[in-house]
């Protein structure tokens, strides 16, 4: 199952027609102590780029994006109750949303682990 | 302190302890015009810290100024709202530069630092507000007045209930007669050192006013011992919003007012009725009834959302206040804000909703501080 990865900070899982979203360790890491969670409810329909999440660390509120244009399936309601799971947890457990992805062509520009790690080096 | 936002163009400055910082963690970030630590180990982590050991701050971006002269204490006077001539001699009052219109131009500390008969008041003022400030208390200030501002010391704030047991390893018989809101100094290493029991977390602790040249020697010093862990801007911001403490250029701004914003406290009554200081007029008008439109209340929200800086209040559909700053408290388990709200529904059976990104969340309005403070108060 390939991973990719955005400039971003979140990563796309792709299984199938299926695509499962959460944030990097990378950003988890930037946000801190992570205290609420907002997923998109299912049935959303994402346009690339768009505002599809939001966290929220004692810091403040940041907006995660949609890599991929779709619809989502999925909100992780397991964040609900535990947020912490995307500090724990950022790249299993604590995933986002689930989405269909509409175009496979949009996952072309996006980086794989090696491209998404050079990208961090290069930002520290 | 104000926003930092309008400082960008300027790139930060670096201060004393910036190395020190880094080789502690540190992440560093742009503020008030400084590179300076935002967090170490973890917001969260550095918060409960403090509230149950001790963190160690650097607050070396505030603006220490030293004012001093024959008359120093009726020049002072005449700009702040402090009764400074029955402020004894190492005591420390919390004060506010006014405009003519009552607004807020700073929130301050200020120590009565005389000695030997000659006047001299020790004022610390917010990092982002500082040349504002010395601009402002120079023009105000008769000339024969002397204004120094201590550009080369940094500040430490070793915050926490255990903060008194580590000074006293470092400076031992230190805190023996020293109580909340009061000040000493001390020869350390050659160097002055300046010492208020005070802080801006609730929780007992010092601000300590300490050279440049001796300030990394200090913060290893106090760092040295296990109950200190540092501590950065994150952690300071929670803390202070636990304790209900307004932050200038957020809750406190020039279109405040120190009735308004639950700050009376700061306007003692003796100079109600004689005056003589800059605002006095404005905000007399506003302790009558009807004089204040809104006041500064906390909010206790329910669930993990926090409501932000900016955000709406309402009352049912109407609008009646906004978030002033506001977010997760650690020692709570809740979101928290101070807002201001309209005079008639600043009290604990008001209705109130925040509304975040199309949500509206319910808000009960209720008594500052959100965590009660641990001062070590005379007599207590």
């Amino acid at each position: 199952m390939p991973r990719y990865f955005t400039e971003e900070h979140e990563w796309i899982d792709v299984e199938g027609e299926t695509a499962t979203i959460g944030i990097t360790d990378y950003a988890q890491s930037q946000l801190g102590d992570i205290v609420f969670v907002e997923t998109p409810q299912s049935g959303t329909d994402l346009a690339k780029g768009k505002e599809a999440a939001v966290v929220e660390s004692v810091k403040a509120a940041s907006d995660v994006y949609a890599p991929i244009s779709g619809t989502v399936t999925e909100g992780n309601e397991a964040l609900e109750d535990d947020p912490e799971l995307v500090n724990s947890s950022p790249e299993d457990e604590g995933w986002f949303f689930r989405m269909s992805v509409s175009d496979t062509a949009e996952l072309e520009g996006l980086m794989d682990d090696t491209a998404y790690k050079t990208f961090c080096e290069g930002l520290d | 302190m104000d926003d930092p936002q309008e400082f960008e163009e300027l790139p930060p400055e670096k201060l004393p302890l910036d190395q020190w910082h880094r080789d502690h963690g540190a992440r560093m970030v742009a503020f008030a015009g400084y590179e300076m630590p935002i967090q170490y180990e973890g917001i969260v982590a550095e918060h409960e810290w403090t509230r149950s050991k001790a963190g160690l701050f650097d607050v070396s971006h505030m603006g220490q100024l030293v004012i001093s002269g024959d008359g120093a204490t009726a020049a002072l006077e005449a700009v702040l709202p402090a009764n400074l001539s029955t402020l004894k001699p190492g005591r420390i009052r919390y004060s506010l530069l006014l405009n003519e219109t009552g607004g807020i131009l700073d929130d301050l500390m200020v120590t009565n630092t005389s000695r030997d008969g000659q006047e001299e008041f020790y004022l610390v003022v917010n990092g982002a507000m500082k040349w504002d400030d010395i601009a402002w208390l120079r023009e105000h200030l008769p000339d024969d007045i002397t204004m120094n501002h201590l550009d080369d010391s940094a500040l430490l704030a070793l915050q926490g209930p255990e903060a008194a047991a580590v000074l006293e390893g470092v400076f031992p018989g230190c805190t023996d007669d020293l109580y909340f809101m009061q000040g000493t100094g001390l020869e350390w290493e050659g160097a002055m050192i300046g010492i208020g029991r005070s802080g801006y977390t609730g929780e007992d602790g010092f601000e300590i006013s300490v050279p440049a040249t001796h300030a990394e020697k200090l913060a290893d010093a106090l760092l040295a011992d296990a109950r200190v862990k540092p501590a950065g801007l994150g952690a300071r911001d929670s803390l202070r919003l636990e304790a209900g403490l307004p932050l200038y250029g957020h809750d406190l701004t020039e279109d405040t007012d120190p009735v308004s914003a639950g700050l009376g406290f700061a306007l003692p009554k003796s100079r109600r009725e004689t005056g003589g200081y800059v605002g006095h007029g404005a905000c007399m008008a506003r302790f009558e009834d009807g004089g204040c439109a809104q006041s500064r209340v906390g909010l206790a929200l329910e669930g993990r959302l926090p409501a932000r800086e900016g955000a709406q209040v309402f009352a049912g559909d109407a609008l009646v206040g906004t978030v002033t700053s506001g977010g997760f408290s650690p020692t709570l388990g809740h979101p928290i804000a101070m807002a201001f709200v309209e005079a008639e529904h600043a009290h604990s059976d008001a209705d109130l909703h925040i509304e975040v990104r199309g949500r509206r969340l319910p808000a009960r309005v209720v008594s500052l501080p959100f965590v009660p403070h641990n001062y070590a108060r005379k007599g207590a």
